[in-house]
């Protein structure tokens, strides 16, 4: 039971804002420790835990081609673009992107978008245009938002695609799972087939919460300047 | 062969040159904390290869890595001024160039598609072209490596150090969220091993009433759920959450369909991912490439949809599962 408090560490760590890097180290000494491992142990499960997960980092490898072509103006261009398709608001253009990025998952292509590579360079500057087209310059706190759920529509339609594709990790594990433990038969088609009406309801709630995003920034910005900003700030 | 090695050293090596571009940056008043945390990690990069082929001791690289925590936990990094354009000079870049900025970025998921579905029922001389099992990697680092080629001839920028300065500013920008989510791919290893599952398994047991099928499908899904919080991955709370509920009482007691039960549970650990900063790849990673204040940002916009689709899970093996 005294293992747990690895958790309790981690638990509190994050509720009290400490630097997440601090939390996780102490956590997984103390966990590795209390759980009976030798301090030796300890250090090369950090050094393994490291070498078998640089796969998470490796988008990094694409960060010199995107900021190569930002400084050359591709955020603009994006802007540009979208200003051109009037009838994409944020929260239609936040669907679409979050539609397509469920069906490339759903047909294996997972690496094919992502917060890199399509996010940062083109999701965030046209779902930030197409606002800037109605209401012109945004709030720091209305970019915030935008941003923030255009990184939800690429999670969701990640998460909630990928499991109706055969061959994917999680599917994967499953079968490997259950039919060395419980020595069943288990076919990946059949879990991927079960996969699809959640996929379903994820796409019809995220979608309908993007769409709403386009009542929620007219409702925030059209009062916002009814009221000038520095009467508001007086008047807190 | 192409090896997703390669790609790794690629990027070790690529941080190893950015972090010698921080030390010398003189408008960065933390450079050589920043240069030895990006640098640690870069040459880290390099010498896992012979970690995961257990030719080389693992605790060296544990020790490098509990540095690198304790260089940006304890604040010693910190960023330069980027050397960039100007917003004029990026708008005008834009009217010249106009729609073929796309076509850079638009080869990394062009590459990537084609790797996954064609390079990879491709082989040379008997042995296939792409490492097995990697493919998706590949994909993202041939991508890369392309559109950066396309890139600099396409702008005729000759300079190579121009979009490793850029890409180094993006890094600076980033800091310590880069390493979180191997650090806690760590902390889930160790978790494993250390029985934290087990005793979870326990727990959920020892709580769970035995005649009641709603009550079993609710803890299953919420355990998977809460589970995944704390672990940060669905993949770590699966084996756990299985072995106590889900195959002895809702496939073992309830004759559930085993298929429906173990995938729809798996996404339920899933609406977990979507709300923990141990998910840090998908959640703290974005908050930082994204530049927003709030690192919670991602976290605070999917979390009611992740509410909404816990409880979606939890109908829908109720109606089709049994």
């Amino acid at each position: 039971m005294i293992v747990l408090l690895g958790v309790l560490v981690v638990v509190l760590g994050f509720a009290t804002k400490r630097n997440p890097l601090l939390v996780v180290g102490v956590a997984g000494i103390a966990t590795g420790l209390l759980g009976g491992l030798s301090p030796g142990k300890v250090l090369a499960a950090f050094g393994e835990g490291f070498a078998g997960s640089r796969a998470v980092t490796i988008f990094a490898i694409t960060l010199p081609v995107i900021g190569l072509l930002e400084r050359y103006g591709l955020q603009e261009q994006a802007r540009n673009l979208i200003a051109r398709f009037g009838r994409l608001t944020t929260g239609r253009f936040l669907a679409l992107y979050l539609g397509l990025r469920q069906i490339g998952a759903a047909v294996g292509l997972t690496n094919v978008f992502g917060h890199a590579q399509t996010v940062r360079p083109l999701a965030v500057p046209m779902a930030e245009g197409a606002a800037e087209r109605k209401y012109g310059a945004l709030p720091d706190r209305t970019r915030e938002k935008v941003r923030s759920f255009s990184a939800s529509a690429d999670n969701i339609g990640l998460f909630f695609g990928e499991d109706v594709f055969l061959a994917v990790g999680s599917i994967l594990l499953i079968t490997g799972f259950v039919n060395t433990t419980y020595g069943t038969h288990l076919e990946p088609l059949h879990l991927a087939l079960w996969a699809i009406p959640t996929a379903v309801c994820a796409f019809v709630v995220h979608g309908w919460r993007l769409l709403r995003l386009d009542r929620q920034l007219e409702r925030e910005l059209l009062t916002a300047d009814v009221q000038p900003s520095a009467a508001v700030e007086a008047a807190q | 062969m192409i090896k997703a090695e390669w790609f790794y050293w690629l990027v070790g090596l690529s941080f190893l040159v950015m972090a010698s571009q921080m030390v010398t940056d003189r408008s960065n008043p933390k450079r050589y904390g920043t240069g030895a945390f990006w640098g640690l990690i870069g040459a880290g990069f390099i010498y896992s290869s012979w970690v995961v082929t257990k030719q080389a001791p693992a605790e060296p690289l544990g020790v490098a890595v509990l540095v690198m925590a304790a260089l940006a936990g304890f604040g010693f990094t910190g960023r330069g001024t980027p050397r960039t354009t100007t917003t004029e000079e990026r708008a005008a870049s834009a009217a010249r160039f106009g729609n073929r900025l796309f076509v850079p970025a638009l080869t990394i998921p062009v590459v990537a598609m084609a790797c996954a579905i064609g390079v990879k029922h491709l082989s040379f001389g008997g042995e296939p072209v792409l490492q097995q099992g990697s493919e998706t990697i590949l994909g993202l680092g041939i991508g890369a490596v392309v559109a950066l080629v396309v890139g600099m001839v396409m702008l005729r920028e000759k300079r190579l150090s121009v979009p490793v300065q850029s890409g180094r500013s993006m890094l600076e920008a980033m800091g310590w969220a880069m390493l979180l989510p191997q650090m806690l791919a760590t902390l889930g290893a160790i978790f494993q091993v250390s029985g934290v599952g087990d005793q979870v398994g326990k727990l959920t047991t020892s709580v769970l009433p035995k005649d009641s099928l709603v009550i079993a499908i609710v803890v299953y899904c919420v355990g998977m759920f809460a589970f995944t919080i704390i672990m940060g991955n669905a993949f770590a709370a699966f084996p756990v959450m299985t072995a106590a509920v889900g195959w002895p009482v809702l496939i073992g007691h309830f004759h559930g369909n085993a298929a429906a039960v173990l995938a729809i549970g798996m996404l339920a650990g899933f609406c977990g991912t979507l709300v923990t900063p141990m998910a840090a790849n998908f959640n703290i990673v974005p908050a930082a490439l994204l530049e927003l204040k709030d690192q919670y940002g991602p976290i605070k916009a999917q979390l009611p949809t992740a509410g909404v689709l816990l409880g979606c899970n939890i109908v829908i093996m109720t109606l089709f599962a049994f």
